[in-house]
């Protein structure tokens, strides 16, 4: 019973680092997805020049779409943002329109940024040296992307470690489990050998024992894990609207069963058979 | 059937258990092992069994070097070997047919082959009448029967059996040993060790005497000399 215990909780463990791991890699993709570079141009930059930038930039096969937001339109979603702080509108009234206008590039794969970044940097290089220099400036958000990536690695590492210390916790309890069901039917085990029995016949019966260890407790934790997957989407729609655990998990399910009942099964046969090795000797 | 070359096995500590044994046993042969506590008779049973390794020298059954059988060899050795011992070693929970039956699906014999060969074995130690009782309610003659019975029904070609009359009074003594003949007489090869002059002298078969591990008798038709 302990053992079905410790590896339901590995078991139940294992399956919330991969549905965890699948949460990481959906808010992963989401944010690549709005990862964009946006070029700010100077207020005195003629439309003629920025938009043949944006022909340009288009004709790169790296670019998937190109979004041109005029200095007008700036200045209105500038508005539309600050509409309620009337100082703010009223410097703006004095100042006149300070924006410049916009290109929002999208990349057709995130690894593709680098390359139009520097596309647009030499182009930006180029002007500064003449007059024409059009670019105030390039941002994009790599560094988010960077970061979330170091961020995901490292949790992978955290979890991989946990996983480990668990998994070994487990198979360590379930030997003794075994042991014990082995030291109890001693008795058993000598007849047996002194008669005969084969290998099989003797050690069958534990390696049994283990691997049903592994399906209840695989079972256990697929149920476990279904509250588990209702609480945490209950507890980030707030945060994160991205990704819902629970559908994933239901649309999933088949494979998380597999894999949990796969590792149950294993961790069973591994325990039961080093406490054979160890106890159970023909 | 059996050929010990050599034989010695040292215990740690330097306890001797067996020095340079060499003694053949014929198919179809009664030969009885007296000696002290500690001369070494248990530890050749269990060489013949393939329980306990010997330090140096080779013991063989048939052709077979039984300590170079492989995991998968040796249980089929013991499957033509049978053994009685003199704490019986029953399982308590099981009855006196359980038992038996137990030992012939432990050797992968059929549920049909357990259901009419164990009735006869029974009946054949003289417990027809006591199939379903469980060990603590026989006595210790009768347990040793079904001992004797759990050893011969895969019918083995050898039969060992440490002290069986241990514990036992006169008359179940004497009763014992008068199956062991029959099962002699149908051909079993037996080895017997024993503590009673009176078993020795009523077999009038070959006896080994053992002493501090060393065979130093090994009459043809045999008394208890010690």
């Amino acid at each position: 019973m302990a053992s079905v215990l410790t590896l339901t909780v590995t078991l139940f463990v294992l399956g919330s680092l991969l549905l965890g791991s699948a949460f990481l890699d959906s808010t992963l993709n989401n944010i690549q997805d709005k990862v964009d570079i946006s070029v700010t141009f100077l207020p005195d930059a003629s439309e003629e020049a920025v938009l043949s930038l944006k022909e340009s930039v288009v004709l790169l096969p790296e670019v998937s779409a190109v979004e041109y937001v005029s200095k007008e339109e700036e200045l209105a979603l500038f508005r539309e943002r600050h509409k309620d702080n009337s100082l703010i509108i009223q410097s703006l009234e004095e100042v006149g329109n300070p924006f410049g206008a916009r290109l929002n590039i999208k990349a057709a794969n995130p690894s593709h940024y680098e390359t139009i970044a520097n596309f647009l940097g030499n182009r930006a290089g180029e002007g500064a040296a003449s007059t024409d220099r059009i670019i105030d400036n390039l941002s994009f958000k790599k560094d988010i992307v960077d970061k979330l990536l170091k961020v995901i690695a490292s949790s992978r590492k955290v979890s991989v470690a946990i996983s480990i210390v668990l998994v070994v916790t487990s198979i360590m309890v379930t030997v003794n489990t075994i042991s014990l069901a082995i030291y109890i039917s001693r008795d058993e085990i000598s007849v047996m050998r002194l008669v005969g029995a084969g290998d099989m016949y003797v050690r069958g019966p534990f390696m049994v024992e283990g691997v049903i260890a592994g399906v209840i407790a695989s079972i256990f934790s697929l149920i476990l894990l279904y509250p588990a997957t209702v609480w945490v989407r209950n507890a980030t729609t707030n945060v994160y609207g991205g990704v819902n655990l629970v559908s994933y998990y239901t649309e999933h399910f088949g494979q998380i069963f597999l894999t949990l009942l796969f590792s149950g099964i294993l961790l069973g046969v591994i325990a039961s058979w080093l406490a054979i090795r160890k106890y159970a000797k023909v | 059937m059996i050929y010990f070359d050599q034989v010695s096995k040292v215990y740690p500590g330097e306890m001797v258990g067996l020095a340079d044994v060499t003694f053949t046993v014929e198919p179809g042969e009664f030969v009885s092992v007296v000696g002290h506590s500690g001369a070494g008779k248990t530890t050749l049973l269990r060489m013949i069994l393939g329980e306990d390794r010997p330090t140096s020298g080779n013991v063989f059954f048939e052709s077979a070097d039984i300590h170079k059988l492989g995991k998968r060899e040796l249980p089929l050795l013991r499957r033509r070997i049978g053994s009685v011992f003199q704490d019986v070693r029953l399982l308590p929970n099981k009855t006196a047919f359980e038992n038996i039956a137990f030992t012939m699906e432990a050797a992968g014999r059929t549920d049909d082959e357990i259901a009419s060969d164990v009735p006869y074995v029974l009946e054949l130690v003289g417990l027809g009448d006591k199939l379903w009782h469980f060990p603590h309610e026989l006595s210790g003659g009768e347990r040793q029967r079904v001992a004797i019975g759990r050893a011969i029904v895969n019918q083995p070609d050898l039969l060992i059996a440490d002290e069986p009359t241990g514990n036992l009074d006169p008359l179940n003594t004497y009763e014992i040993i008068q199956i062991f003949k029959k099962i002699n007489d149908i051909g079993t090869t037996i080895i017997l060790t024993t503590h009673n002059k009176g078993v020795i002298d009523d077999l009038g078969k070959r006896v080994l005497t053992m002493e501090a591990g060393q065979v130093v008798r090994d009459d043809k038709r045999g008394r208890y000399v010690l």
